[in-house]
């Protein structure tokens, strides 16, 4: 996964793209997956983190993860 | 600033913050209360849509909060302004909207428990002074309404033009009309009309004439505290006034005292009024709140949202008397310069 | 102790209103129905799970009863069959004292099983066979007669009888609503149904005991009610003067609404449905203002379905999967389809989540679980980041689901009834592929 550069997010989980003008609200988990993104952090860490912390199977954050992408693609945000 | 200090504090909260080309009244009623020599107010916007502009007027409207559309019905309405009542200490709410009238009407025994005054046309009233009823309503009360039928099939369209005559004005059951001249004009008219907003259809006797409006408020006992009529100078191509001038005319101001007689009409109004080569006043249409122009009234000395304020928190109003003639408005487009961290804040948080 | 996991999403921010807001405003969970929790009855029954509360039923049955009883003095309820049908249902009303309105020879043995006596039961409908009039006579039902040729169908089915058939005679008139029902019983404006009455008088053969009317479905004017039996009234006086025949009763149908909203409705249907007791001032205003003497008032009899039945119904299902659509919408797969919610058809039905959510929320298509195109429950909802797995609740669907349901792809699951104490009870078992084949015969040259 990899953001467009230009793209702001802020603590409160939102996200804007300054060149459509478009603004997103993330819910905390998806905010935090773009923060860590952003940082630079690669998508295996972030999964392997969220799996330790979070009540979720691993088979279920496949397909979720999925979804973000598609969605991220689905406006945009992706380079 | 002595005397403001020496003011009681009151929160109002206020719709209709939608002052776009085809305007709802809630800026100009906030300018309007905002002239009160009564209170130290602090004014609430509610909003329904993110790009509303008066959620952007900082100095008009302190905080803004989204309320659920009307369509969501009075609990989800209910749950929300018990919401907004614990952030803020809203005494008062004037909405502006005849569609969502029918939900703040029924939830004011909740309101008032809360502690939220309003200052309301029973839910009679409003279903009275609806586009259907209108014709029962002008016979029940003597006021000259045009003649109308509802037309349920466009077979019925030639009956009805031989009883209300060429040209015929269909009307949609919510929105829209047409001036129609001809059967086969009024056959496609029907078909629009109809697909878009269903029937019945309404088909009124064509009034030509002087359009006027008049704003009054009633204290729900049958007086008038205050009317204020106003000829448009100019309209937008969606009708809508873009200047207008008060007039003075008593066949007016008694036309609007006879209808808060009639109808013991409580809280503001507006009446669309169409004055025939003849003379003869009609009554076109009734809406149920103050109309977009509100502001003029305070501007012509007879402020009726302040009035309203009043009303709604059983203070005596005195009957208004007399205001300047000739007063005009002449309705300006401004672009407010806001940022995107703004719009965020109300698009997803419903508050701002 | 892992966090609570939600799945990650964005959602894009328009003009137009966020869908929830602030921590107060998420779906709220239902976690128990007639205090049995939800989780417990998927367990022990399934998913899905038709269930029903018998307190519910009572209770709105007894409402109805009041809002006309209090209104006027003699007043009798006809449960409507067709509405549910399921046994226990239907020996709950009549427990309450509601007779029965059936519409086919079926719906007429049926109500016969559940202890109806024959003269406690309106026998309506277009489509009465003659076996259908002979078992109706057998059993001193009122047949209501719905048109011509079924009214000289039972003359011939009268002839020789010991007992004179009772009738009553159905009729449709202009109540002041669209569209106007026109098509079942005899027209009143143009006549049809005063010749009608004059021909069952002058017959001989037949016992005229009552008049019927139903307007529509889910009216939502009480008024139609008030001029339907104004003129229903004005039609009984007419046959007691000119045919010195007096109407027992004046039957007003059903067609009452419930508050599950209708699909394109502005306003939720909780807000504007008019109560109950709306209809039956209209009702018992113009029944008592139509000139009877006092002592001659006509008993009013009501063929309530929906009123009593919608909001004692619940149907519990389970997310199967989640997916997303070209253009990017988000979709639900359930359990249960049109196939079980017939109604999904015209109502928005109220749908609830039976666990917390966070207040996320994503417009979402729900779609059955059958591999067919019509199967959709819903073009849009807002509902929480459900996960499979996860089970909903939907609310008032106990009328016309229990009976228009389809043996389509599935087979129908199983039914409970909450009793007043809280127990579950099944009252019609989940199909088995036995159950469904049972009736096949396969040629022995297929074997």
């Amino acid at each position: 996964m990899k953001l467009k550069k230009n793209i702001a997010t802020s603590e409160a989980g939102f996200v804007f793209n300054p060149a459509t003008g478009d603004s997103f609200a993330a819910n905390p988990l998806a905010a935090d997956i773009l923060a860590r993104t952003k940082a630079g952090q690669e998508a295996a860490a972030i999964k392997a983190d969220i799996l330790e912390h979070y009540d979720v199977a691993p088979g279920q954050l496949e397909k979720d993860w999925d979804d973000l992408l598609a969605q991220l693609r689905e406006f945009n945000l992706l380079d | 600033m002595l005397l403001s200090a020496t003011r009681p504090r009151l929160t109002v909260a206020v719709t209709g913050l939608n002052a776009t080309d085809s305007p709802g009244p809630g800026v100009a009623v906030i300018r309007a209360l905002r002239e009160t020599v009564d209170f130290d107010l602090r004014v609430i916007g509610l909003s329904y849509e993110a790009l509303e502009p008066g959620i952007y007027l900082r100095d008009m409207v302190d905080r803004t909060y989204q309320l659920p559309y009307p369509s969501a019905g009075t609990a989800a309405l209910l749950e929300r302004l018990q919401y907004i009542k614990e952030q803020e200490d809203v005494a008062v709410l004037i909405p502006n909207f005849d569609a969502e009238l029918f939900n703040f009407i029924k939830l004011e025994p909740q309101l008032r428990a809360l502690g939220i005054r309003t200052f309301l046309p029973t839910l009679a009233q409003l279903e009275a002074r609806d586009k259907l009823n209108l014709p029962a309503f002008g016979a029940a009360h003597g006021l000259h309404v045009p003649a109308s039928r509802p037309l349920l099939h466009a077979g019925e369209l030639l009956a009805a033009a031989e009883e209300l005559g060429w040209p015929l004005v269909l009307k949609g059951r919510y929105y829209d009309a047409a001036v129609v001249h001809s059967l086969v004009q009024a056959e496609q008219a029907f078909g629009r009309l109809a697909g878009q907003w269903g029937v019945p259809l309404i088909a009124q006797q064509f009034v030509a004439g002087q359009e006027i409006n008049i704003a009054g408020l009633g204290d729900g006992h049958g007086r008038a505290l205050s009317v204020v009529p106003m000829r448009k100078l100019t309209i937008t191509d969606k009708g809508k006034a873009w200047a207008g001038i008060t007039l003075e005319d008593e066949a007016l101001l008694a036309l609007a005292r006879r209808f808060a007689e009639a109808t013991k009409w409580r809280g503001g109004f507006e009446l669309e009024i169409m004055r025939a080569a003849t003379g003869e006043l009609f009554i076109m249409e009734i809406n149920p709140r103050f109309p977009a122009w509100i502001y003029l009234t305070a501007a012509a000395g007879q402020n009726q949202p302040a009035a309203l304020l009043r009303l709604a928190l059983d203070l005596p109003v005195p009957m208004m008397d007399g205001y300047a003639v000739g007063k005009m408005f002449v309705r300006y487009a401004w672009d407010l310069i806001t940022d995107h961290t703004q719009f965020q804040q109300v698009a997803a948080l419903g508050e701002l | 102790m892992k966090l609570p996991y939600e799945r990650p999403t964005l959602r894009k921010l328009t003009a137009g209103m966020p869908n929830k807001f602030g921590p107060r405003a998420g779906a709220r969970a239902v976690t128990a129905l007639d205090g049995v929790a939800v989780a417990e009855l998927v367990a022990r029954f399934g998913s899905p799970l038709f269930v029903l509360s018998e307190r519910q039923l009572r209770r709105s049955y007894q409402a109805a009863v009041r809002a006309f009883g209090t209104r006027y003095p003699r007043v009798q309820l006809a449960w409507s069959y067709k509405t549910n049908y399921l046994n226990a249902v239907c020996r709950v009303f009549h427990q309450e004292g509601a007779w029965a309105e059936v519409v086919s020879g079926m719906e007429l043995e049926k109500a016969l099983g559940n202890g109806v006596p024959g003269p406690h039961i309106l026998f309506n409908g277009p489509g009465k066979r003659r076996a259908d009039l002979e078992r109706a006579c057998e059993v001193d039902a009122v047949i209501h007669l719905d048109n011509a040729d079924e009214l000289h169908l039972l003359l011939d089915v009268a002839a020789g009888r010991a007992r004179r058939p009772r009738v009553a005679l159905r009729v449709n008139l202009d109540a002041g609503i669209v569209p106007q029902w026109d098509r079942f019983g005899f027209n009143l404006e143009n006549g049809e149904a005063w010749q009608a009455l004059g021909r069952v008088a002058c017959s001989g053969r037949l016992a005229l005991v009552g008049l019927h009317c139903h307007i529509g479905t889910y009216v939502l004017q009480p008024a139609a009610y008030g001029a339907a039996a104004t003129k229903l009234a004005a039609l009984a006086r007419r046959c007691a003067q000119e045919l010195h025949t007096a109407v027992h009763y004046l039957d007003l149908g059903g067609g009452f609404p419930s508050t599950n909203t209708l699909k394109g409705a502005y306003l939720p249907a909780t807000d504007t449905v008019p109560p109950l007791d709306d209809y039956a001032e209209a009702v018992a205003g113009a029944l008592l203002g139509a000139g009877f003497p006092p002592d001659e008032l006509p008993l009013l009899v009501l063929e309530a379905g929906r009123a009593l039945v919608d909001e004692a119904g619940s149907l519990i299902g389970t997310v199967l999967a989640n997916k997303r659509l070209a253009d990017g919408r988000r979709a639900t797969i359930l359990d249960f389809g049109v196939n079980l919610l017939f109604t999904s058809f015209w109502y928005d039905h109220h749908i609830s989540p039976t666990r917390e959510f966070s207040t996320a929320a994503e417009p979402t298509v729900l779609y059955g679980p059958l591999c067919m195109n019509i199967d959709m429950l819903r073009e849009s909802i807002a509902l929480p980041l459900l996960a499979p797995g996860d089970i909903v609740v939907v609310h008032k669907v106990g009328a016309y689901n229990m009976s228009q349901w389809q043996q389509f792809i599935n087979l129908r699951p199983n039914v409970v009834l909450i009793d007043q104490a809280g127990q579950p009870h099944v009252i019609r078992a989940a199909e088995t592929l036995e159950y469904l084949q049972q009736l096949e015969a396969v040629p022995a040259h297929l074997l």
